[in-house]
């Protein structure tokens, strides 16, 4: 009996992730300095664990509100009015998500047509494309390069746009690029968004892990918040990756209609987790300004090996990502990071695996500490060398 | 606060050749800002944190509060000086609230620890009373928790 007949036809185009396959590997093997694991190495800080303990302990278990408790809307609206400059109304403004996987998921199934087309920069986090395909859209990539830092131009939309473009995917700072935009690019691309009636969905997850200068949001520039749907979370500011937290904001109809799917497929997010983020949002700034403080730590070190060693990387202005170009070694990324794997146990992931325009790079996550970090390197640097003395 | 410091705070127990790898300087320099933190009484020292909870450890602890009468020109500062010298006594501070000085002392034994309160402290000239608290447990110790086994790090490998 051959089951798989009973799959969707589309489920059964989607690509395996080059993740999936890369972590096969990895998984395999032991004493591994993983540099590809994409979350916070630090747990959640306890006050925030500590306060879903409480919830539990005054039998908060049962289903919230659809959008989501309102304490915690109207500490997401406060949060984001004060560190993105957009002001949203608890009450119809904001859902409460299972993370902004599920935020980007169902707004993919509230606003895509069969055929529609969605634009995402690429290298780009691995969701997108197959959300975008299994919602029946076309995905439109849009290339960015290492030249501009893995910044999207205006130039480089406006040369993938195709007619029937609807929508624009954007996430800044880039997983796992590390690139983002400053205001100026943030404006080009504003305008294009404006010409072309695009609607925008920003994800905004890194936006506090920025090292250098101010993170500007695109719904925050005049003539997009009517326009754009913005995502945010606290997998990676407050540590909080298993909880499965997160929210979008937008204009009240399409959180309506983001609604609608939500509250058939989830019902709410997870109570214990919304109590917990209550917590982050109240009182958990000062944990995320030591944590990234660290995150910039680590960035320095370990960009300046990756340059060291010979492997050119950009210094990445925001995430905790570093993405270097392997081409010195003569390989390309899939071989490279197999080859560093089995010769020195350092997982790298492949940047194909983000995309065709990741070729001839890898990601390292620095979410790791120092010790991992310098001593990874230092097995980068003896595996370049071993490559060099060979040929 | 020098980034030195800061990187010592986290915690990490780095070498100064990783520390000098972190902060991108050579070890030389690391160790000569080390040395300039000592001179300036920046860094007082450094003392491993352990866990004595073993009964045969033979540390008796006690946390001390002391009632003393401030001196005309020089405030509390001579006689909690005076104190602070004993080699019993782990830290001292001055406090707001019912006493002036918290003492934490620590002693090879119960009878020790009470001697000294007693012979020692209590006979000051500018101690007005001493109320002495024996340590039972410890939880914590200077950030660390005591009663944590060590976890396996089940974290995935390889996540996007």
């Amino acid at each position: 009996m051959d089951t798989k007949r009973y799959i969707a036809k589309h489920v059964i185009d989607l690509p395996r992730s080059g993740i999936r396959d890369f972590f096969e590997i990895v998984s395999k093997m032991k004493d591994v300095i993983s540099l590809g694991i994409g979350e916070p190495d630090f747990d959640t800080p306890w006050h925030i664990r500590e306060a879903a303990i409480y919830a539990l302990e005054k039998g908060k278990t049962h289903y919230t509100s659809n959008l989501g408790l309102i304490e915690l809307r109207r500490a997401i609206s406060r949060y984001v009015e004060k560190n993105f400059s957009i002001s949203y109304r608890p009450e119809d403004e904001i859902l409460v998500t299972v993370g902004v996987s599920e935020a980007l998921d169902i707004a993919f199934r509230a606003l895509v047509n069969p055929g529609d087309k969605v634009m995402f920069h690429q290298p780009c986090y691995v969701s997108y494309h197959p959300s975008v395909t299994l919602t029946h859209g076309v995905a439109v990539p849009v290339p960015t390069f290492a030249k501009d830092n893995f910044a999207l131009t205006a130039e480089a939309l406006a040369a993938a746009w195709q007619p029937g473009a609807k929508i624009l995917m954007l996430n800044l700072p880039c997983n796992p690029t590390g690139g983002t935009c400053n205001r100026a690019q943030l404006e080009a691309i504003a305008k294009f968004a404006v010409e072309k009636d695009l609607l925008v969905i920003s994800d905004e997850i890194y936006s506090e892990l920025t090292f250098e200068g101010e993170h500007v949001s695109i719904a925050s520039l005049p003539g997009m918040q009517e326009r754009t749907i913005f995502l945010h979370g606290f997998s990676k500011a407050f540590a909080m990756t298993g909880w499965r937290i997160g929210y979008a904001c937008g204009p009240a109809p399409l959180i309506e209609a983001m609604m609608k799917v939500h509250q058939y497929s989830m019902m709410c997010a997870s109570i214990l987790s919304q109590e917990a983020a209550i917590e982050a949002l109240l009182r958990g700034e000062e944990g995320m300004k030591t944590m990234r403080e660290q995150y910039h730590r680590r960035r320095d070190l370990i960009v300046r090996r990756f340059n060291e060693i010979g492997l050119k990387c950009h210094l990445p202005r925001g995430s905790f990502y570093a993405f270097p170009s392997v081409e010195k070694s003569g390989m390309n990324e899939k071989d490279f990071a197999l080859g560093l794997l089995q010769a020195e146990r350092v997982a790298m992931v492949p940047g194909t695996a983000f995309g065709a325009n990741g070729a001839g790079f890898c990601r390292a996550c620095f979410a790791t500490g120092y010790d991992q970090l310098i001593e990874a390197s230092d097995r980068i640097d003896r595996y370049m060398q071993s490559l060099t003395s060979k040929r | 606060m020098s980034p030195i410091i800061k990187l010592l705070l986290e915690g990490g127990s780095l070498t100064t050749a990783q520390m000098g790898q972190v902060l991108n300087l050579s070890e030389a320099e690391v160790n000569r800002q080390l040395d300039q933190l000592k001179k300036d009484r920046v860094l007082l020292g450094w003392r491993p944190v352990l866990n004595l909870a073993d009964e045969d450890a033979g540390v008796v602890r006690a946390v001390i509060e002391v009632r003393i009468t401030p001196e005309r020109g020089g405030g509390f500062n001579r006689l909690a000086d005076r104190i602070s010298r004993f080699e019993e006594v782990e830290s001292c501070f001055l406090m707001s609230g019912g006493y002036d000085l918290l003492v934490f002392v620590g002693g090879s034994s119960l009878q020790k620890v009470a001697a000294f309160v007693s012979e020692k402290l209590s006979t000051i000239e500018g101690v007005l009373s001493t109320a002495t608290h024996f340590l039972l447990r410890s939880y914590k110790e200077q950030g660390f928790l005591l009663d944590v086994k060590a976890e396996e790090n089940n974290r995935l490998k390889v996540a996007p």
